[in-house]
């Protein structure tokens, strides 16, 4: 009795959440195994599209013969690059009508033309010209002619689905002179920008801890750049930030804070002098991180706010009976509390900001020294048009995904053994 | 008493009451004013002498006339030491003295001459000022977003300081980038289609994640701990690795520019989160409650339906808001899937706005404020679901 209804359980539980893994099996799994397929072969933007075999329909009358029509077909392969074989033909006529001239690859069966046209080579073109009689000797209506649409069929390869295979993508992915920069830029832009985010999170967390007018209002404020639409927040902050009409720049000028106009997203270095020393720091990819934080501190906001209001108050409580300050109160109670949450929070933000593409994309579209590895996926595939060196580079992402993930779940694993 | 405290004290609270200052001038020369001077040594040295006879005073008097005094005798120096500045200006002054001397009010030479006092002073106007300028640097692109819309690209090129609002124009006036937006952008069909997708997806993604949730909360299957951990794993992939073999297959589907591709996608990229979010509620609601219902001849979708469903109603609305955010927010997807004008999300078209013909940025603006406000106001409205949507599930972003 119990087996059968442990049967039923089981089977119950398959049909609950197959949908669920197929689902996500199509649309996410199989992506991800399909762009190592892609990425060691040759497949460009254009190649994307099926080759087709085309053809567009003139009519023209012939002269001082209105019982004649003359039906001139345009083909051509739609294809620069492939070939199609088997091409078939077929267009619908008007009754009583009759062809005088037919290609020998064609017939005429009641009110229908049909081809085989053969095989077309990349870049064919061909006109097709066949004139028709009126069989009882009326005038023909080319409206008539004209709203019948011939429909063409062929075959062709499909590129994806060939057996070459090449490794020149990821030769030219590595041999890259940019790549090792490409790797910096992507490191610094994620560990400055979940290190600021952070530290920023616990600072938002120890103000909103403390009781003040108007907290819980407070605490939704500071949750807006985490909750708004990423396109209308890079967009606010372009405009804000722009070298001339922008109103940061403007409002600097205005104190005469600065001389002139800083290009605060378009200028790669800026030439820092600090007690002597020149220092060159990466202005735009400092302004991208600056905005990452300013976007994502909320989260880190949210997580460590929910772990301090579980600490508990007679911790506090004694540290003051024996005469803690604060300073030494944050960093003898607090930190300790909250450092399992952050140890977290940073595996977390710091595998997101590694693949972080929008925010970089809508600020400064990769230029200026904040091309990062997501930015390059889509620079490589879609500007360039070589989609599968886009592939080679989400490789590239997924294996150092892959080394994050099993980091960050040795972490969470070890945590759970402590606890 | 101890030199190092009141020294602290004074520097901290006068810098602190500058800084307001400089907040609230900034905001001002928002307005189209002209105020060209932080005017830094002469406020910040009479920030000090203020703060030094607000410890001399201490209790001495009453409280509420010591602040109003100081608040005021501290606005009609700025007013003296500024020119040509509307009274309003003035009034803003004094009510952040007001503002500041109540916050001072209570030092005075008995608390400066306690243990660590002026550390607990600096923290006391670390939070105080935290909160103000954490509030400042996030509320200004807000409202800049807001009064651009308001303005023509006429005058932002005349001033591009000047962003006060000119109620007089009338509303019809004022609204107009909202009425163009709306009329020649497109944008009202745009708002259909972004809510018809996030509608959909949160739909189709409860749909298939309760009873996964259930199945992976409550029944006993082979490779039940291989599915709940990969829920997790597979959720840390992100969008961009998927984005060129998604688009590739859609090309030659003939699924892209089209709603129901969009929706797909986005509901795949959902459901783990939201299997993962439910089961973790659903193991929270006592087994005996189904037993009650087995007993009583319920099947499984039963169960779900009359005793899991009615009980994880909060559960299943923070995960319902919290996968409409992430569909109304989406970028990337709808970027590349979507070409053709009359597919396009709100966020898809706000970006063919900027990147098209140089559109004026108060069209800009008002299209940024359109595709922000509803989900700012679901946010306000249903905080409590979103918040505890958004911690279960922030491990996306």
């Amino acid at each position: 009795m119990s087996s059968k209804l442990a049967k039923i359980e089981k089977r119950t539980a398959y049909l609950l959440i197959l949908p669920s893994v197929f689902l996500v099996f199509s649309i996410i799994l199989f992506p991800i195994f399909s762009n190592i397929w892609i990425s060691f072969k040759n497949v460009e933007l254009k190649d994307l599209r099926i080759p087709e075999p085309r053809a567009k329909k003139l009519v023209k009358s012939i002269n001082d013969n209105p019982t004649q029509i003359k039906v001139i077909y345009k083909l051509r392969n739609s294809s620069l690059t492939q070939e199609i074989t088997n091409v078939k033909f077929k267009d619908k006529y008007p009754d009583n009508l009759e062809p005088t001239n037919l290609d020998n690859r064609c017939q005429f069966k009641s009110n229908l033309l049909m081809c085989k046209l053969g095989n077309w080579p990349k870049k064919y073109r061909e006109n097709l010209e066949i004139v028709f009689q009126n069989t009882n000797n009326q005038e023909i209506s080319k409206k008539e002619i004209k709203s019948y649409k011939p429909k063409l069929s062929g075959k062709s390869q499909n590129i994806l689905l060939t057996y070459e295979f090449t490794l020149n993508n990821f030769k030219k992915v590595i041999k890259d002179k940019a790549f090792i920069d490409l790797l910096s830029t992507t490191f610094y832009y994620t560990f400055f920008g979940t290190i600021g985010a952070i530290v920023f999170g616990i600072l938002a967390a120890q103000m909103v801890n403390q009781k003040f007018f108007g907290r819980t209002f407070m605490r939704s404020v500071l949750l807006f750049p985490y909750v708004a639409p990423v396109v209308a927040l890079a967009y606010t902050w372009e405009l804000l930030l722009d070298p001339t009409s922008g109103t940061l720049n403007n409002l600097l000028i205005n104190y005469q804070i600065i001389e002139g106009p800083i290009n605060l997203l378009g200028q790669k270095y800026v030439t820092l002098n600090i007690l002597g020393f020149d220092f060159k720091l990466r202005l735009a990819l400092t302004t991208v991180i600056i905005f990452e934080i300013w976007r994502y501190f909320p989260l880190a906001f949210l997580f460590i706010l929910a772990r301090l209001q579980a600490v508990p108050k007679e911790l506090y409580e004694a540290a003051d009976v024996d005469g803690a300050n604060p300073i030494q109160k944050f960093l003898n109670i607090t930190l300790p509390q909250i450092l399992a949450v952050i140890s977290i929070l940073f595996m977390i933000r710091f595998i997101w900001n590694f693949n972080k593409f929008e925010d970089i994309f809508l600020l400064t579209g990769g230029a200026s020294g904040t091309r990062t590895l997501p930015i390059n996926v889509y620079q490589q595939g879609f500007s360039i048009g070589d989609i599968g060196m886009g592939s080679a580079v989400s490789i590239v992402i997924v294996a150092f995904l892959l080394i994050f993930m099993f980091i960050y779940f040795k972490l969470l694993g070890k945590r759970a053994d402590e606890n | 008493m101890k030199i190092k405290n009141i020294f602290t004290y004074c520097l901290i609270s006068s810098l602190f009451l500058f800084s307001l200052i400089c907040i609230w001038k900034i905001l001002v020369t928002l307005q189209g004013i002209e105020l060209t001077n932080f005017n830094f040594n002469k406020l910040f040295t009479f920030g000090i002498i203020l703060c030094v006879i607000n410890l001399l005073i201490g209790k001495k008097f009453n409280l509420n006339i010591k602040i109003t005094t100081l608040a005021l005798l501290f606005s009609i120096f700025d007013y003296f030491i500024s020119i040509n500045l509307p009274i309003w200006y003035s009034f803003g002054i004094f009510l952040i003295s007001l503002f500041f001397f109540n916050n001072i009010k209570n030092y005075d030479k008995n608390f400066l001459s306690k243990n660590h006092s002026s550390q607990k002073l600096f923290f006391n106007f670390l939070t105080l000022f935290g909160i103000t300028l954490f509030s400042f640097v996030i509320l200004f692109p807000f409202y800049m977003m807001l009064v651009t819309s308001f303005k023509t690209q006429a005058l932002l090129l005349l001033n591009p300081l000047d962003f006060s609002i000119n109620f007089a124009q009338g509303l019809p006036e004022l609204f107009k980038s909202y009425f163009i937006v709306f009329k020649d952008y497109n944008f009202g069909r745009y708002m259909l289609t972004s809510t018809i997708v996030s509608l959909g997806t949160v739909i189709i993604t409860l749909i298939f994640a309760i009873p996964a949730a259930y199945a992976v909360a409550r029944l006993n299957f082979f490779g039940k701990n291989f599915l709940s951990t990969s829920i997790l794993i597979i959720y840390l992939f992100p969008a961009i690795v998927l984005v060129i073999p998604l688009y590739t297959i859609f090309s030659q589907l003939g699924l892209r520019n089209s709603i129901e591709g969009l929706l797909i996608v986005y509901t795949a990229t959902t459901l783990p989160v939201a299997i993962y979010m439910l089961q973790g509620y659903f193991k929270s609601i006592p087994k005996e409650l189904e037993e009650a219902g087995i007993i009583d001849g319920q099947n499984w979708l039963g169960i779900i339906f009359k005793i899991i469903l009615p009980l994880s109603l909060p559960a299943i609305s923070s995960v319902a808001l919290y996968v409409f955010m992430i569909a109304w927010n989406e970028f990337l997807f709808s970027l590349m899937f979507l070409d053709r004008p009359n597919t396009f999300t709100l966020s898809r078209a706000i970006q063919f706005l900027n990147v098209g013909a140089e559109t004026p940025r108060q069209y800009l603006m008002a299209g940024s404020v359109v595709v922000t406000l509803p989900i700012l106001i679901i946010f306000v409205y249903f905080e409590k679901y979103l918040v505890s949507g958004l911690t279960a599930g922030s491990v996306k972003g």
